[in-house]
């Protein structure tokens, strides 16, 4: 397979000027993560370390097998939102290996808010079983959480996708065949109770560990019986009397000790074989992505300079090169993992969306994994689009993309506007995992289109009356709408939401997609039963 | 001169390998007298001639007298080598040869007899003028006469089982009060022990550096210091790092060492290579023992000599003279051995066993490695867990330790776990760094396992991961597990 060339000019002041502004943009991103990490306050962390506990990102490195990658999702959750005041949104999640088996991991974080599910808690705790039923990963919870955030219980408790969702998932989980371990490192109280309950095999840690539906405050106030919280739900309790718990474990090191032990006899096995390769470091310099990417993001710029930076000795085996070329699309290898790679170079045209559309029928009948690479404005708009069928070719990659069984991932790499975030796998159609570069932007359309349509909607209103608006009104009536798209389509508004897994530094890509490939082989996908339309 | 044609290798592993290329250089032929395990080693492929001596347990091979002496004669080999470790210090074994005309490499028994008992070793030391600790080992062991020398040694004191070893036996007296509790104790474990409740009492060093010389007597009776070796990095006794020269020890002091050693081996009537190992501290040295045989720390000072110390003991064996000139034998520049174990550096040094996978030693100038298995051999938990040595020389010993770390880095080893991680973290240790360490350093700032690395800290440490972590993946249906997790890459980034 061709290297594919690059034509980047290392040494121009272009890549330069890019390379320094991307600097800033990663320090923002770098900085924000560094503050998030630390969780909560430093009094509250210190009261947490005199228990004798771990904290949730100690408890998760102790848990996986030693020097082995964590892949963190959403670590900026809840980031701006209630006041700032829920780093993480007080939860760790994300994918690790135990005794080189795959599991998702969610760790309560009990130095913010005493661990309690806030609306984006219940959110990103949801999100982490849905990857491990996707991917077929063992769930290991980590639990130290004082339940429901009470002031906003009509926002975490009662809605389908709300707290009660964790212990149905839990129970399809569990029937499907994926482990459900909880290992019991705090309080685990009222609604909490059930995470343990709910689980294959639980771990309880001695004298911090507690579970119980009532606490000894809500047991007094409505029986009038006095019970301390050990006698009530401790390690000794549950481990001799109630059996709710399995294990009994001393401390925090202990008990993710016993965890491995649980996972290590499993009895897991099978993986989906891919046909892999040796791996490949890229030709070029991972580094020089940053130089790739426009400081100015309606510049056009070759998303070939993206890929050969990512995949397997940049070799690129492209498909339809001369056809629809405002797509690429091609196949490649990541971290030997055979991958087919579709990726926005410009606007999308019946052409391109038809294109697309093929080479996502022929990964799926390949069983080969797509990683889409977002960069898009959106459809061609206008008569003539219109009058070929744009609408009907963009529907054609939307039902492919949505229906292919192949694992997808998907990485904002620029902008993602309209339905071309449809066509290029976003966010509801379920790639199995979605990732922004720091410098990515989202929303319906870009803010200054957004601001025109708007403005002309207006001032066909204002012509029915006979009135106009001057120059400097028209921009008044922008400035908020441009304002608002701004905040709104920034990747750190997305992510804090949850609109995506994270982000990611460029550099990280290939990392990051070689270990979602890999997770996503501990889950068999069906095969297509129909044959390639040629489009 | 005796002739020498054909010798018999009764040891295994990296110092059977490393005698039979010595015999190789010579013209001699060899007869590896191996165990029914030990086919799929090193040793067994470049040996000219082989004799399988009996079944893996080593009682039951390397250490019978009688199946090594018969293996040996059945081949016609006219010489023993017994390496070091299982047979090397054993004076019957000597005598057997002996008796079968087969020439011992090593010392005669008599000299082998008279060290390999530590009290008529120190009675010969004193003789000879030479300090050793002071301490009591009289035949009245009465606890009175006992509870008196101690206090006539001063503290702290220890009390040792005359018949222990591997620290069994052994007491700290730190005071008065605790020395009736403590001799009574070692007595006692002694008598369970070792079936005899003799100790002798000696004065206890807290901080003390081990320093040892190498002698060499040849078959002239000539006799050569070759200078010291410092083997301070010890975990329980065993040695894990050594060094030429020993760095904070005054010139003066070594070379009273060096005179010491001399009129030791003299005193002796020794033959051949040896060693004289002193504890010293605070400007004063004692004699602690002297073994009779190679050490497995003997490339060091051959690396700071340029010498061959396999090669002179055949020949001193067959009666030929050294080429050595005195005056011309001088330490230059700076050299270490890292013993390879193979063993879990996160989990209290377990031994690891197993098939050895793909291994890669990064040669280069000043580097030497000492390796008596090969890939696909197999690690069984028979013998000591030794696979292999790295030694390097270079101008001065900061050089010297950034060649070994390096080395070490670029060092892979496949399939077994090995104590590499736990190396380079005493490599990097200020102690050793600024060579202020005693035989306690291990103790002192290793008492536990290695802490498991992070993963900011495996940015640096990431072809070592791949290599003590991964290696044990389990095979999966689908072949999937032979492409590499990219779980344990050590990524770059993040």
């Amino acid at each position: 397979m061709h290297i594919l060339e690059s034509s980047l000019n290392t040494s121009s002041s272009e890549f330069t000027k890019n390379k320094t502004q991307y600097a800033e943009v990663l320090e923002k991103f770098k900085g924000a993560v560094k503050k998030i990490q630390l969780g909560g306050s430093e009094e509250a962390t210190k009261r947490h370390k005199s228990r004798g506990k771990l904290t949730a990102r100690q408890r998760i490195q102790e848990l996986i097998d030693p020097g082995s990658e964590f892949l963190e999702f959403s670590s900026m959750a809840a980031n701006g939102v209630y006041d700032n005041q829920v780093p993480a949104a007080g939860v760790i999640t994300g994918i690790g290996v135990v005794h080189e088996a795959e599991c998702v991991i969610v760790a309560n974080d009990a130095t913010v808010k005493g661990g309690t599910y806030f609306p984006l808690t219940v959110k990103k705790h949801l999100r982490s079983q849905e990857i491990a039923l996707e991917n077929g990963l063992p769930c290991i919870y980590l639990v130290d959480s004082g339940g429901a955030f009470l002031p906003m219980q009509d926002e975490v408790f009662p809605d389908k996708e709300h707290f009660g969702r964790i212990f149905y998932n839990q129970a399809r989980m569990s029937a499907e065949g994926i482990t459900q371990i909880s290992v019991v490192m705090g309080s685990c109280t009222a609604g909490g109770a059930y995470v343990p309950a709910m689980s294959d095999e639980n771990v309880i840690v001695k004298e911090t560990g507690t579970i119980f539906l009532g606490g000894p405050p809500l047991v007094k106030a409505a029986t009038g019986e006095e019970v301390t919280s050990q006698e009530l739900g401790g390690a000794l309790v549950h481990c001799e009397k109630s059996g709710v718990t399995d294990h009994y474990a001393l401390d925090d090191n202990h008990a993710l000790e016993i965890t491995r032990d649980i996972v290590f006899n499993l009895n897991k096995q099978g993986r989906v074989s891919l046909k892999t390769r040796p791996i490949e470091e890229p030709h070029y310099d991972a580094e020089e992505l940053y130089g790739v990417i426009p400081s100015d993001t309606k510049q056009p710029y070759d998303v070939k300079e993206i890929i050969t930076r990512i995949v397997d000795g940049s070799r690129f085996h492209e498909f339809k090169s001369n056809y629809g070329k405002t797509i690429v699309t091609g196949f490649a290898h990541i971290w030997g993992y055979p991958v087919g790679i579709i990726a926005n170079n410009g606007v999308l045209f019946s052409e391109s969306a038809l294109k697309a559309t093929h080479f996502v029928e022929l990964c799926d009948q390949r069983g080969i994994p797509l990683v889409f690479l977002q960069n898009i404005t959106g459809f061609m708009v206008g008569k003539d689009y219109e009058n070929e069928g744009i609408a009907k070719h963009g529907a054609k990659m939307v039902m492919s993309v949505s229906n292919a069984r192949v694992p997808k991932f998907t990485v904002v790499i620029g902008g993602s506007y309209g339905a071309g975030n449809y066509g290029m796998c976003g966010r509801a159609f379920q790639p199995r995992q979605m990732w922004m570069w720091p410098n990515a932007k989202i929303s319906v359309m870009g803010g200054e289109q957004a601001a025109n349509v708007l403005l002309t909607v207006k001032m066909d209103q204002l012509a029915k009356k006979g009135e106009s608006l001057s120059t400097a009104e028209q921009a008044t009536f922008k400035q908020p709408i441009l304002d608002k798209y701004e905040k709104e389509s920034s990747c750190y508004y997305s992510t804090a939401r949850i609109w995506d897994d994270g982000v990611i530094d460029p550099v990280d890509t290939r990392k990051v997609l070689a270990l979602g490939i890999s997770a996503s082989l501990n889950k068999a996908w069906p095969k297509p039963s129909k044959g390639v339309y040629r489009m | 001169m005796r002739r020498i044609d054909k010798i018999a290798i009764a040891n295994r592993g990296e110092v059977a390998v490393r005698i039979i290329r010595a015999c190789q250089e010579l013209g001699i032929e060899t007869v590896l007298l191996h165990s029914d395990v030990d086919k799929n080693t090193l040793a067994f492929r470049l040996s000219d001639e082989t004799v399988c001596i009996g079944s893996a347990p080593a009682n039951e091979s390397y250490l019978n007298i009688q199946a090594n002496i018969d293996g040996a004669i059945s081949l016609g080999a006219d010489a023993i080598h017994p390496g070091f470790g299982f047979l090397s210090e054993n004076a019957a074994f000597a005598e057997a040869c002996e008796k079968n005309r087969l020439i011992f490499i090593g010392p005669s028994a008599d000299a082998i007899r008279l060290f390999g008992d530590k009290i008529s070793a120190k009675n010969l030391v004193k003789k000879a003028g030479v300090p050793v600790l002071p301490g009591y080992n009289g035949e009245d062991q009465s606890l009175d006469c006992l509870l008196a020398q101690v206090e006539t040694i001063g503290y702290p004191a220890i009390v040792k089982a005359t018949a222990g070893g591997g620290g069994r036996g052994l007491r700290i007296i730190p005071n008065k009060e605790s020395a009736k509790e403590a001799i009574e104790s070692a007595m006692r474990e002694g008598l369970s022990a070792f079936g005899s409740s003799e100790v002798f009492l000696e004065k206890y060093l807290g901080s003390a550096k081990h320093i040892e010389v190498q002698v060499f007597v040849d078959s002239s009776s000539q006799g050569f210091h070759l200078y010291e070796r410092e083997c301070s990095v010890q975990r329980r006794h065993q040695k894990i790092i050594e060094e030429a020269p020993a760095q904070e020890v005054p010139l003066k002091v070594k070379q009273q060492m060096y005179d010491a050693a001399i009129k030791i081996a003299k005193e002796a009537k020794y033959i051949g290579a040896g060693t004289v190992e002193f504890l010293y501290q605070d400007g004063e040295f004692y004699f602690l023992e002297m073994n009779t045989r190679l050490q497995v720390e003997h490339p060091v000072t051959e690396m700071v000599l340029g010498v061959d110390l396999v090669k002179a003991q055949i020949l001193t064996a067959s009666e030929q003279s050294l080429l050595w000139e005195k005056e011309l034998l001088s330490q230059r520049g700076h050299a270490i051995e890292c013993r390879i174990y193979a063993e879990d550096p996160y989990n209290k040094g377990v031994p690891s066993t197993g098939k050895l996978g793909y291994c890669y030693f990064p040669n280069g100038g000043g580097r030497r490695f000492e390796v008596g298995f090969e890939p696909g051999d197999e690690i069984t938990s028979f013998y000591d867990s030794m696979i292999a040595k790295v030694i390097v020389w270079d101008e001065n010993r900061p050089r010297a330790i950034q060649k070994m770390k390096t080395t070490l880095k670029q060092t892979i080893i496949f399939g077994l776990k090995t104590n590499i991680p736990y190396l380079l973290e005493i490599l990097s240790h200020n102690e050793f760094v600024d060579a202020t360490m005693t035989t306690q350093f291990i103790e002192k700032n290793y008492p536990d396992s290695l802490k498991k690395p992070t993963s900011s800290e495996l940015e640096s440490l990431g072809e070592l991961l791949n290599q003590s972590v991964s290696q044990a993946s389990e095979s999966q249906p689908g072949g999937a597990a032979l492409h590499p997790s990219p779980w344990v890459h050590g990524w770059e980034h993040l």
